[in-house]
């Protein structure tokens, strides 16, 4: 039920764009056909890269685990159609560098065999952090653009403080605010059932009281759609709010913003004020993930834009080429003049059409706009940006403290703040390209704080050495100070001992002269002893006991 | 006898003040030269001597007494250079020509065929990034090699070579987009 009575609010700034959504809605979404390769990137999410599970020549199945990764803030990436690994390499990926990732190229074998898929049926009898793994192990990641892993956003205690938050409502995200991209929309209109479902996995999880699903009041076919299941399963903890359509109501904050008239706090996340969004798309993951068993190996994407000639949605294997997809939208059109991945606002631009689709790809845009860019004029402090600014940030200010690299003060004023929605761009009289400035200001930060832990980390190993190598000096000093003592005693020993060799030398041998000379003077008492014994033979027992014991002794003497 | 108060007054407040900043000198003693540390905080620690100083702090401990100016850190190039300037308070001085362009950062590696395992390189790396022994081969530990290059120069057998940091997506950086604008200065 839509709640007509829903109070509304307004972000600040923002503009009304045309929304060149037709084009795409046509037509329900098509099935791409199976490619006979597909290229998956070992990284499609923020966080860790994950660890390859398979070799070169494996068979591979539908949904099998090709890479994970042990870490908190990472996804797993699966196979999307069985087959054979044929290369495992670094190719190029979607990305604004255009720089090579890591990728595992499948050859299709055509037969789509699926693992062994592992339903829940009945999803509420699972424990939430039950259901948080299973989301993990099918590797779902926001499907709005940002790919972050969805198992660590609807944990509601944060990794790094331990706090726990209570969410009071989830959100919904179907504003789908960008021109040209339609994909959440024939998503919403086809899938709304999966979506309901999705959504109350969801809001049980993270046992949300409410569930807004907000989608821009120009999209009233899927809000029509969602409608109709939620008066036929009759649940009433889930609305629909039809949201006026404004970029970039799309936008995280600005749809808080909007329906609650809240505000996430700068460095916060919006479970802070005990909310949380998903996108439409990661909720319809959802479901396939808990209630079919099927992993993230697929999702909607909008191929449009002037320079294609049969624009249209399509349900995409991850990993199918970009090229096929063009090619299966009729080819581009003879004007086409430049490939976009995501929309006209916040994408990049492609530099070839040699690209697999990843999880974060939600729009392929082809233009037929000239390349040339108006040139860049002078910036005449209109102030055009803060107006339109939804982030109410001072983007003039930002571009000063940007383009002289004044990365300190470009912080103070809150760049991290700026999601890169493109209105400045767009409004600027001067043609000045704003967010590329805030972008490549971000992006020198992030590098100056990797090389301040490098550096950090290299001092101390500089230390340490500095510290190992006096040490070892010491040491060395330490022992060569022993061994001169040592050898200075051995010294003296050893005069000592010449001094007193003699005596030494002579001791024992005047000894044993005079031990022999003992015993011969022994030796004669007893034989005396003997000669008398004839004589007194009544002699005392002491005196015999005596003779007895000196003659052993003469015995043991002379054995010797 | 006005005047012999006013003395007195003045005397005992001189007292007072010499026992009060006498005491906080000893309470508040600093140890070492927090300025040389906070120089060393900026500098990029590659120790690689190209300042002329035997290490970052070295010539920290320069720029402190006057000896070094700012700019004779390549590594850090103008990052750095005005790090620097904001935090001593000084004006701005141009790098050299060679040292305008940020460097490109470069690591070494060790052409292991041809290393003899003669260990000088492990005793001039500064940050014991050199992984070998006597007669073994030796090897660089490419996470903490600082790209200084000491170990050039007392190779016998030339086997180690530069070779620029690979750039990751997640290490790949947007440029500036090309203006002629500049900042004012106010």
């Amino acid at each position: 039920m839509t709640r007509s009575s829903q109070q509304l609010w307004h972000f600040h700034g923002g503009l009304k764009l045309d929304s060149h959504k037709s084009m795409s809605t046509t037509s329900p979404i098509v099935k791409a056909k199976l490619p006979a390769k597909l290229t998956i990137p070992v990284q499609q999410h923020i966080g860790e890269a994950g660890q390859l599970l398979v070799n070169v020549g494996d068979k591979v199945l539908k949904g099998q685990v090709i890479a994970d990764c042990p870490e908190y803030i990472s996804a797993p990436v699966h196979a999307p159609s069985s087959g054979c690994i044929i290369e495992i390499s670094e190719l190029p990926a979607p990305h604004p560098s255009g720089l090579n990732t890591l990728c595992v190229v499948i050859e299709t074998d055509g037969q789509d065999q699926w693992v062994t898929p592992n339903p829940t049926k009945y999803p509420n009898t699972k424990s939430p952090a039950e259901l948080r793994q299973l989301i993990r192990k099918a590797g779902i990641v926001g499907l709005g653009g940002a790919a972050f892993p969805t198992a660590v956003k609807v944990n509601p205690v944060q990794a790094d403080t331990g706090n726990k938050a209570h969410i009071e409502t989830l959100i919904i995200n179907g504003a789908e605010c960008e021109p040209y991209i339609s994909c959440d929309d024939m998503l919403m209109r086809e899938f709304a059932e999966e979506l309901i479902s999705g959504c109350s996995i969801i809001q049980y999880m993270v046992a949300a009281a409410h569930c807004l699903i907000a989608i821009e009041d120009n999209k009233p076919a899927a809000i029509a759609a969602i409608e109709t299941v939620i008066k036929a399963q009759a649940l009433h903890t889930i609305e629909v709010v039809s949201i006026p359509t404004l970029y970039p109501t799309g936008g995280e904050k600005q749809l808080i913003k909007v329906l609650t008239h809240k505000e996430v706090p700068s460095d916060g996340f919006p479970s802070d004020i005990g909310l949380l969004v998903q996108n439409v798309g990661t909720a319809v993951a959802v479901h396939n993930a808990i209630v079919l068993g099927e992993p993230l190996i697929s999702r909607i994407v909008t191929i449009t834009g002037e320079g294609v000639n049969q624009p249209q949605n399509m349900n995409v294997l991850i990993g199918t080429s970009m090229a096929d997809l063009i090619e299966q939208s009729g080819g581009y059109h003879k004007d086409a003049s430049k490939l976009i991945m995501g929309g006209p606002m916040m994408g990049f631009t492609l530099q070839t059409d040699n690209l697999p689709v990843v999880k974060g790809c939600n729009c392929l845009l082809v233009e037929n706009t000239p390349v040339d860019t108006p040139a860049t004029m002078p910036c005449i402090r209109c102030g055009a940006c803060a107006s339109v600014c939804p982030a109410q940030l001072l983007p003039q200010q930002l571009f000063w403290m940007a383009s002289s690299k004044n990365f300190d003060l470009v912080q103070d004023y809150h760049l991290f703040d700026c999601i890169e929605c493109g209105c400045c761009s767009q409004v600027c009289p001067s043609q000045i390209p704003l967010v590329q400035y805030y972008r490549f200001a971000k992006t020198e930060i992030w590098n100056q704080e990797r090389d301040k832990i490098k550096s950090d980390h290299a001092r101390l190993r500089h230390d340490f050495r500095q510290a190992r190598l006096d040490r070892e000096k010491k040491e060395r000093a330490e022992k060569l100070r022993k061994k001169k003592e040592l050898l200075e005693k051995k010294k003296q020993a050893e005069a000592a001992a010449k001094t007193d060799s003699k005596d030494a030398e002579v001791d024992p041998k005047k000894a044993a002269i005079e031990a022999a000379m003992k015993r011969v003077q022994e030796k004669k008492a007893a034989q005396q002893a003997e000669s008398n014994n004839s004589t007194e033979s009544s002699a005392a027992s002491s005196a015999a006991n005596s003779a007895t014991s000196s003659a052993t002794n003469s015995a043991t003497s002379d054995e010797k | 006898m006005s005047i012999l108060i006013a003395v007195i007054t003045l005397a005992v407040i001189s007292i007072l003040f010499g026992i009060l900043l006498g005491y906080s000198s000893i309470k508040f003693h600093v140890e070492g030269d927090p300025i040389v540390d906070k120089i060393d905080a900026i500098l990029p620690q590659t120790q690689c001597g190209q300042c002329t100083y035997p290490g970052c702090r070295p010539y920290a401990e320069a720029i402190i007494s006057g000896e070094a100016n700012i700019n004779q850190c390549p590594p850090g190039g103008e990052v750095t250079m005005l790090a620097l300037s904001e935090l001593l308070g000084v004006e701005p001085v141009s790098l050299d020509d060679e040292h305008a362009n940020e460097p490109e950062k470069t690591v070494v590696y060790i052409d292991e065929q041809t290393c003899i395992g003669c260990t000088l390189c492990i005793q001039a790396c500064p940050v014991d990034a050199i992984l070998g022994a006597a007669k073994q081969m030796h090897t660089i530990i490419e996470s903490e090699c600082t790209g200084c290059d000491l170990c050039i120069p007392p190779c016998p057998v030339d086997c180690i070579h530069i070779r620029p940091v690979k750039v990751e997506p997640d290490t790949w950086r947007w440029s500036r987009p090309d203006s002629q604008q500049t900042a004012p200065t106010a």
